[in-house]
């Protein structure tokens, strides 16, 4: 039986970031994927918080980790109410459409 | 006074420039004419003084250049032949002064006009009463800019622009060598003022220099080098091509500038340097070859020309080959006498010209002029005592200095002599035809202009004839008058100094044929051309038949013009655009400005590619920095 150490939190919080940052630029459908991308970015680094604070047997980080969770909820209604206004005004919400950042 | 002189002018022409839009052209007028008036009143003192009192001064304006051992004076000097020419100037000047006033009427920018013709009787003037060579070539100079601005008056024709241009430019091949004369005079003499180096000149006769690998004397050399000046400024040949185009510009200021002034300017240099030419043989010898070329080739020109003032242009060209051959026979005074004269008839018949081109409306071809003179009387007598006193007709002005010239070149017995007298008789014949052929083609015969009814031709204002009469008074009496004081037996009282005779002037009396046979010729050339260009006009019509050649070689000025498009304008134009085509555009514009400016566009238009406005690109590329940043903060 394999002892789950410190060492496999951090590969599971590593492979969920990556995910996170494959997910933005690799996705080409919706804005939305983008965002959940993000959430996922900021859960991996959630996780790595989490199990530093069990390994070094201090509350702080679990502390910090329920305002990241409070602050990203915040984030993510007002990331879904950014997406709500853009979708009546664009009548899309297409990646591939949104370039008007381009000069 | 002297100062005065010479101001004026400049007061006049800087008042007239640059305030003259403020106060009125009329205003302008009115003083740029005056003040060259008193000018030349003033001259008129200055000349009488130096007649009867010997009057010589030198005054000092300021030091110019003081450099070591080189110094230079601006200053005004007054001997003999500085009043003669002072005279000169500002009195044809001041005529013209006030014949501009008529003549540019219509014109709109009479106070430019006004300020260009004051400003080049300054520089005339400074030229003339210049004590050094460099003050001379300041003059010099200033008065071929204002030949040049006033040749190109009129800027919005293109042929005036090229022939301000042409006259530039070729003067600058004569000043090229005059500048060098100046050069060698002072490393030679180590002084550009007149005095000393008149003084210094006996002692280096024997110096022998090298000059383009060629030994030279050095008298000879500066001789020459001067005379290359001489000869552009004054349009003898090889260098005259500028002269007859210069008629482009206000006929005014062919009057005062290609007439009587500035182109004698050439012989006045020589004249003022016959201390220098006297010892050099050679050089007077080409001052007086040149000179008959000159006076032969312009005449012979002059007789198929069809433009009245391109006719009195040579005209201007021939008799100044007189006055070269005339100083390079020695006979300086004769030459500056006929220098006198000349400004009188030549500058009357440029303003009858003018006048006549007033009456018909800006015609210039005499071929669509004719049977006119009743019609303006007043100018035809103006052009026919002009044409009198050129010709030499008996007791004119032209008279006394051209048999003069004549007589001495035949009294001076040498071969150089026989032939500058046959030379002069010749061109005396050939003046009187090319002369009477203007006026009977202008005045007389059929009226053949299609364009102008023979009711609407006019008589010039009276601001254009009156100054034309006082010019015609010259031209019939100075003659007369200042023969004695001129070429007389005692003119080296009035000369003095001025001038140096090294052998001392014949005073025999030439042969009775010789005296006679000139003014015969002037007078039996009237009823002939008369003949010929009015009553029986087939005869000339077949002769010209019979002989195209000669007649399309005149009319085309013996070609000169196109000699020199084929030897220097075609193949400077040709390696002026092999190194604009090659050199500027193909390799500096290639590889400098414009390659940089492509090179810095291709990198930018790969920059906006850059900038897709897609989100994710943004992010991969914020990601991708972001992490070698840290890979880079981590490692190191």
């Amino acid at each position: 039986m394999i002892e789950i150490g410190l060492g496999h939190y951090l590969t599971l919080a590593a492979i969920i970031f990556s995910i996170g940052i494959f997910g933005i630029f690799l996705n080409r459908k919706n804005v939305i994927i983008i965002l959940m991308s993000i959430e996922l970015i900021l859960l991996a680094v959630n996780i790595n918080l989490v199990s530093f604070s069990i390994y070094l047997q201090n509350l702080v980080g679990q502390i910090f980790t329920m305002f990241i969770l409070t602050v990203a909820a915040a984030e993510a209604a007002v990331g879904l109410a950014i997406i709500v206004i853009y979708y009546k005004n664009k009548g899309s919400i297409h990646v591939e459409n949104i370039s008007s950042l381009k000069g | 006074m002297e100062y005065a002189i010479v101001f004026l002018p400049l007061i006049g022409s800087i008042f007239s420039g640059f305030f003259g839009n403020k106060f009125g052209e009329k205003l302008c007028q009115f003083l740029t004419s005056s003040l060259v008036s008193i000018s030349a009143i003033l001259s008129f003192f200055i000349f009488y003084d130096v007649y009867v009192n010997n009057y010589s001064s030198n005054k000092l304006i300021f030091n110019w250049i003081s450099s070591g051992d080189f110094y230079v004076n601006w200053s005004i000097f007054i001997d003999p032949l500085t009043s003669v020419m002072l005279v000169v100037v500002s009195l044809v000047s001041s005529i013209i002064h006030f014949y501009s006033i008529g003549y540019m009427s219509h014109d709109p920018h009479k106070a430019r006009f006004m300020s260009y013709l004051s400003l080049f009787t300054f520089s005339m003037l400074t030229l003339v009463t210049a004590d050094n060579f460099l003050q001379l070539f300041f003059g010099w100079e200033g008065v071929g800019l204002c030949s040049y601005l006033l040749i190109g008056f009129w800027y919005k024709k293109p042929s005036a622009n090229a022939a301000a241009i042409k006259a530039f430019i070729v003067n600058r091949v004569g000043d090229f060598g005059f500048a060098i004369g100046i050069f060698l005079i002072f490393f030679f003499y180590g002084t550009v003022n007149y005095n000393e180096v008149f003084q210094q000149t006996p002692s280096v006769i024997q110096k022998e220099v090298i000059f383009l690998g060629i030994e030279f004397n050095l008298i000879t050399l500066i001789c020459l080098l001067l005379f290359i000046g001489a000869m552009g400024k004054s349009a003898q040949i090889l260098l005259h091509t500028w002269l007859p185009d210069a008629m482009e510009g206000p006929t005014p200021v062919s009057a005062l500038i290609h007439a009587a002034t500035m182109v004698t300017a050439g012989v006045f240099l020589v004249i003022r340097c016959s201390p220098i030419f006297e010892y050099s043989q050679v050089a007077l010898n080409v001052v007086a070859i040149v000179g008959m070329i000159t006076a032969f080739f312009a005449a012979t020109v002059a007789l198929v020309q069809n433009d009245i003032k391109k006719i009195v242009a040579y005209s201007t060209c021939s008799q100044l080959g007189y006055m070269f051959f005339a100083a390079g026979i020695g006979a300086y005074h004769i030459a500056i006498f006929h220098l006198f004269t000349h400004a009188f008839f030549k500058a009357l018949l440029f303003l009858g010209s003018g006048c006549v081109i007033h009456s018909f409306n800006e015609e210039q071809n005499i071929q669509s002029m004719g049977g006119v003179w009743k019609k303006i009387p007043y100018t035809y007598s103006l052009m026919v005592i002009g044409t009198l006193a050129l010709t030499g007709f008996p007791f004119l002005s032209g008279y006394y200095s051209k048999d003069a010239i004549i007589e001495f070149a035949y009294l001076k017995g040498s071969t150089i002599g026989y032939y500058a007298a046959g030379i002069g008789i010749v061109t005396a014949l050939l003046t009187a035809i090319y002369s009477w052929r203007l006026i009977f083609k202008t005045f007389h015969g059929k009226y053949n202009n299609k364009d102008i009814s023979l009711s609407s031709i006019h008589e010039s204002p009276l601001i254009m004839i009156l100054p034309s009469c006082v010019l015609a008074i010259g031209a019939i009496l100075t003659g007369f008058l200042f023969k004695e004081m001129f070429i007389g037996h005692d003119n080296s009282q009035f000369w003095n100094s001025s001038i140096l005779f090294l052998q001392s002037i014949q005073h025999e009396h030439p042969p009775i044929w010789l005296l006679v046979i000139t003014p015969l010729i002037v007078i039996v050339a009237i009823p002939v051309s008369y003949y010929l260009f009015v009553i029986n006009e087939k005869i000339l019509k077949n002769f010209i038949l019979r002989n195209q050649f000669i007649y399309n070689f005149l009319l085309n000025k013996w070609y000169f013009d196109e000699l020199y498009n084929f030897i220097f304008v075609e193949p400077l134009k040709k390696i002026g655009l092999f190194f604009w085509r090659k050199g500027d555009i193909n390799t500096i514009d290639r590889y400098g400005p414009d390659g940089l400016a492509k090179l810095v566009k291709t990198i930018s238009n790969k920059a906006v590619n850059f900038q897709s406005g897609y989100l994710y690109h943004y992010a991969f590329v914020m990601l991708v920095g972001f992490s070698i940043l840290l890979t880079y903060l981590i490692l190191y």
